[in-house]
């Protein structure tokens, strides 16, 4: 590494205004350095502001507080020598492949005969090849892609960003783009000297990164960098990439319980009205909960065997296993997850006696749920607009997020049979409650 | 694919911008109203081209009217590039632009026209360059609004992912806008210039030959033809007219809107390949003979030298938070001078002039109009509805049955009046109910054609569930084909009600020699005030129509558009 970093980030903040004036804070205090020769992984589930920092880093969007700095030279917009892969692809669907990838070159007012040659040995190096006339709705997701990796080493940047560049393509056609990029990384055939890629895929990032950022939510923070010493090429089935895969697992599942500002008691981080709850229905609860109770777990399971198991991204498992620990439906602990007996007794019983021990946990754990039920029976006409409920909210959080919190309670409640919801005219009632 | 939504981004019924643009408006055309009455004492003389009702000559005419359309459709072009893209750009200018843009959709052009024939026949020293300019800026009127509206919204959703890309590879503001915003905006667009076109046509016929006072205008072209066929009464006449149209619209389809259609579904953003692929041989045609490509390649090379051209100037910067600075205190500064004068201008010209019994008339009137334009637009839906179902269903059906009802809608119908005066009078019928019908007869394609697309995207699978639980008659309409069609049928209905209070001035006092009908309502009352030359009235009549359309649009059909789009949504 040299003495100055290629990239320099320092003390960044950024935050967003919220309605009532407040701000909502969605990256803070991050510091971090990428030399030469370098591919930084920026790991962390969605919500963890690694896109956010990708695209102050870009020059996209400006920080709040702190510093971006590249070669030593403060970035304050979209910066030469810095190019970027979209999760999207981000292609001009009326440019041909060529034109896509020529764009780049055409705005920096290269001369013709230039771009010619760099398109062309750009879209060749990519393996391209042939598809120079395509337009981006003749071809796959992967050739697409590949569009995006070509468009942005004809610029011959120095820093590559890129944001999930394999998340929007199927198993197989990531893989295949995964191997051709580290083979061109390792060869060095690719005028790049530096590449930060954003992902909340663990072992994607143990796959590409020499030194993975591990990212926390509420505020977006680094919460620990892990060094990735293995040698290139790497196998997956390897026992050291195995341990630490699992390692990292480990690390943001306890990670983020202890981080956690709010009061806990034992291993259930506390919940207060204000906790932003995610979507997930209750088919996907109580198929958790069957298959943690089925065997070979028996009630205990490690969460990175599951997930495969399920062929689940922890994107999507994180989120399930969660909010069975906030119903205590479930202990989430050091990359394991545990029925309690509730989650056991769930697994066992009958549809009836399922909602009817959903409904208490519900009403015991979640205390929006709670507060809801609380104010229904309360009033006499037992009704209550939402608006009330989504201005409470809106206190803690931003209105995208207190839609999907409602949205979270009402479609659990449906289901526990706890409140009714009339979408039409944005109404709780108790019109058919147990 | 949902149904176009004609309202952009306002989901608001009414907000404080929304009156500042009405007041503008209004004041606006009481300004204009006021101008005009000034300037009538020069041009007092007649103004006489001299026409003919040989058939031979309608080539040349048809020539002419669809030369002026083209013009206006440039201009329409050059706005919708200019106040369309600084409306999406600025939000501190998009809060006041949009609201003026929707009000002025609002305004019934067929009483603008008296006005602005005077204002540009004083402005052009030859008078005929004059007119010409009134026509065309009356064309324009009739097609600029929902071509920039369509642009606006476009600009509005281009997708973050490529407005990002189109900045980290640093392309400059003017290739972002030729190579980004264009392209994506581009078939809305040109499904809204067709529309403009069809809307268009009914105008042009209107705004050719002209008589405001003492002042006569008749320009060369189909309008004026029409005009004299009727003074004349000659039935021969109005049907070459009718024949011509039919060619004419028929030519610019095949010839400019079907390969346009064609060639930009290969541009369209979504990558999922259509259920329908437009074709045209006339398109065909064009690439094999390389006409495109030359075309295509022309415009490049310009978009290219002028990128370069350009000045780089400095990269954008980005910005974190958005303070206010001394140019948004100048801009409501300069808004608020606007707004003053244009309150002057309402209260000098309509509120001081008018009394209150005249009041009263007009709004009795303008009741009497909403009542035709509800009554009209009800049993319009009761025919259509049914039958663009039935038809939506049909695919083969469909494809025959579509086109044809787009070509009615282009079809101007005021050329159908003469026929409907002389009916009314051989059978010595009413004319306060007969006349009714004219001003839906244009109008009513837009129901049917919505409603067949409509019923065209009910998912086959929701059909065979229908089919499969025996689902039929009534039962059938009510949860099935009726909430399908629904969010089409009443954008299509939005469109239909406008166009039918903007055509009752033409429909509600209509002629035929020297025979004229005239059916009470604020239209007659427009057109009678437009013949008198008595600019406090057309104002009035002006301000009072298109105060009803707005409120109307705000508290009845942009609601009952919302509620459809969130209730009846497919999937």
């Amino acid at each position: 590494m040299n003495a100055t970093p290629l990239l320099d980030v320092t003390e960044i903040r950024k935050a967003f205004p919220k309605p009532d004036g407040s701000e909502f804070v969605v990256l803070k205090d991050v510091n971090l350095a990428v030399g030469e020769g370098e591919i930084v992984g920026l790991l962390g589930r969605s919500g963890s502001g690694k896109s956010t920092l990708l695209r102050l880093i870009a020059g996209l969007s400006a920080p709040s507080g702190g510093a971006v700095r590249f070669r030593g030279e403060p970035v304050s917009g979209p910066t030469q020598g810095v190019a970027m892969v979209f999760q999207s692809f981000a292609i001009f669907p009326w440019l041909t492949v060529f034109e896509n990838v020529a764009l780049g070159l055409e705005a920096q007012r290269v001369p013709r005969d230039e771009i010619r040659r760099r398109a062309l040995a750009a879209i060749d190096l990519i393996g391209l090849d042939g598809f120079e006339s395509a337009y981006p709705r003749e071809l796959s997701g992967g050739m697409r892609q590949r569009v995006g990796f070509a468009r942005a080493l004809v610029v011959h940047p120095c820093l590559l960003l890129m944001d999930e560049p394999f998340s929007a393509l199927d198993v197989l056609t990531a893989e295949t783009l995964r191997t051709d990029f580290l083979d061109l990384w390792c060869e060095g055939r690719m005028p790049i000297n530096a590449v930060v890629l954003v992902t909340h895929n663990i072992e994607e990032a143990v796959l590409m990164c020499d030194r993975v950022l591990v990212f926390g939510s509420n505020p977006g923070r680094i919460l620990t960098e892990i060094p990735v010493k293995l040698p290139q090429p790497r196998n997956r089935l390897d026992p050291s990439f195995r341990a630490l895969v699992d390692s990292i697992y480990v690390e943001m599942t306890s990670r983020r319980s202890a981080a956690e500002a709010v009061p806990r008691s034992e291993l259930f981080p506390g919940v207060g009205i204000g906790t932003v709850l995610p979507r997930v229905s209750s088919n996907l609860l109580s198929g958790l909960i069957e298959k943690v109770a089925e065997a070979p777990f028996n009630g205990t399971a490690d969460l990175p065997k599951i997930a495969s198991d399920l062929q689940m991204e922890i994107d999507d498992l994180f989120p399930v296993a969660e909010t069975l620990q906030m119903m205590r439906f479930a202990e989430v602990a050091g990359g394991d997850i545990k029925l309690t007996e509730q989650g056991l007794a769930f697994a066992n019983a009958p549809l009836d006696e399922r909602k009817r021990l959903f409904s208490r946990q519900l009403l015991s754990y979640v205390p929006l749920a709670s507060h809801i039920r609380r104010v229904l029976d309360e009033r006499p006409s037992h009704t209550a607009r939402k608006s009330r409920f989504f201005d409470e909210l809106e206190d803690y959080m931003n209105d995208e997020a207190a839609e999907q919190t409602l949205r979270a309670i009402v479609s659990w409640a449906r289901y526990a049979e706890a409140f009714a919801y009339d979408d039409e005219n944005a109404v709780f009632s108790l019109e058919n409650p147990t | 694919m949902s149904p176009p939504n004609p309202f952009g981004f306002v989901r608001e019924r009414a907000t404080r911008w929304d009156v500042i643009a009405l007041i503008l408006v209004i004041g606006l055309v009481a300004f204009l109203g006021e101008a005009s009455r000034g300037l009538m004492a020069p041009l007092t003389t007649i103004e006489s081209v001299p026409l003919s009702l040989d058939p031979s000559h309608l080539p040349f005419y048809a020539a002419r009217t669809t030369l002026r359309m083209f013009l206006a459709l440039g201009l329409s072009l050059l706005f919708t590039f200019t106040y369309a893209t600084w409306a999406a750009k600025s939000a501190r200018a998009g809060r006041l632009l949009v609201p003026i843009l929707d009000i002025l959709q609002s305004v019934p052009i067929l009483g603008f026209i008296s006005i602005t024939v005077v204002f540009f026949m004083s402005l052009a020293p030859g008078r005929v360059l004059g007119a010409e300019l009134a026509a065309i800026f009356a064309i324009f009127t009739s097609q600029a609004w929902n071509m920039a509206f369509s642009f606006y919204q476009s600009v509005r959703t281009v997708p973050a992912e490529l407005q990002e890309a189109a900045l980290a590879f640093h392309l400059s503001p003017w290739m972002r806008f030729w190579q980004l915003e264009v392209p994506f905006a581009l078939p809305g667009l040109i499904w809204n210039t067709m529309m403009s076109m069809s809307g268009g046509w009914f105008f042009v016929v209107a705004s050719e030959a002209i008589s405001v006072g003492t002042t006569h205008v008749a320009l060369p072209g189909m309008g004026s033809y029409i005009a004299l066929a009727i003074v004349r009464g000659d039935l021969a006449a109005i049907a070459w007219a009718i024949l011509t149209m039919l060619i004419v619209i028929l030519l610019y389809d095949q010839l400019l809107f079907r390969p346009l259609v064609a060639w930009i579904d290969g541009l369209r953003f979504e990558q999922e390949a259509g259920a329908y692929v437009p074709h045209s041989w006339a398109l065909t045609v064009m690439r094999r003979s390389r006409l495109i490509s030359a075309a295509t390649a022309t415009f490049d090379a310009a978009v290219r030298w002028t990128s370069w051209a350009m000045p780089i100037g400095a990269p954008p910067r980005a910005r974190d938070v958005t303070a206010k600075g001394l140019g948004d205190w100048l801009w409501f500064g300069i808004i608020l001078a606007v707004l003053a004068g244009a309150l002057w201008h309402i209260l000098r010209v309509l509120i001081a002039q008018t009394s209150f019994g005249e009041a009263a008339t007009v709004v009795e009137l303008a009741c009497l109009t909403m009542l035709r334009v509800v009554v009209l637009i009800a049993l319009a839906s009761v025919v259509w509805v049914p039958i663009g179902v039935w038809v939506g269903l049909r695919p083969r059906v469909m494809e025959i049955v579509q086109p044809i009802a787009q070509f009615l809608a282009a079809f101007p119908a005021n050329l159908l009046f003469p026929l409907a005066v002389y009916v009314i009078v051989t059978w010595n019928l009413s004319a306060d109910v007969w006349l009714s019908p004219l001003m839906i007869l244009g109008t009513q394609w837009y129901i049917l054609f919505n409603v067949i697309a409509g019923a065209s995207t009910i998912p086959g699978e929701l059909r065979y569930a229908a089919q499969n639980f025996q689902v039929g008659g009534w039962l059938w309409w009510r949860t099935v084909a009726l909430p399908a069609v629904f969010p089409y049928y009443v954008t299509g209905a939005i469109t239909a009600s406008g166009g039918s209070w903007n055509a009752s001035i033409v429909a509600e006092l209509a002629s035929w020699g020297h025979t004229q009908l005239k059916a009470h309502g604020l239209g007659s009352y427009i057109a009678e005030a437009t013949a008198a030359g008595n600019y406090h009235r057309i104002v009035l009549g002006i301000a009072t129509m298109s105060l009803f359309v707005v409120v109307i649009n705000r508290f009845f059909w942009r609601p009952l558009y919302y509620y459809a789009e969130r209730r009846f949504r497919l999937g």
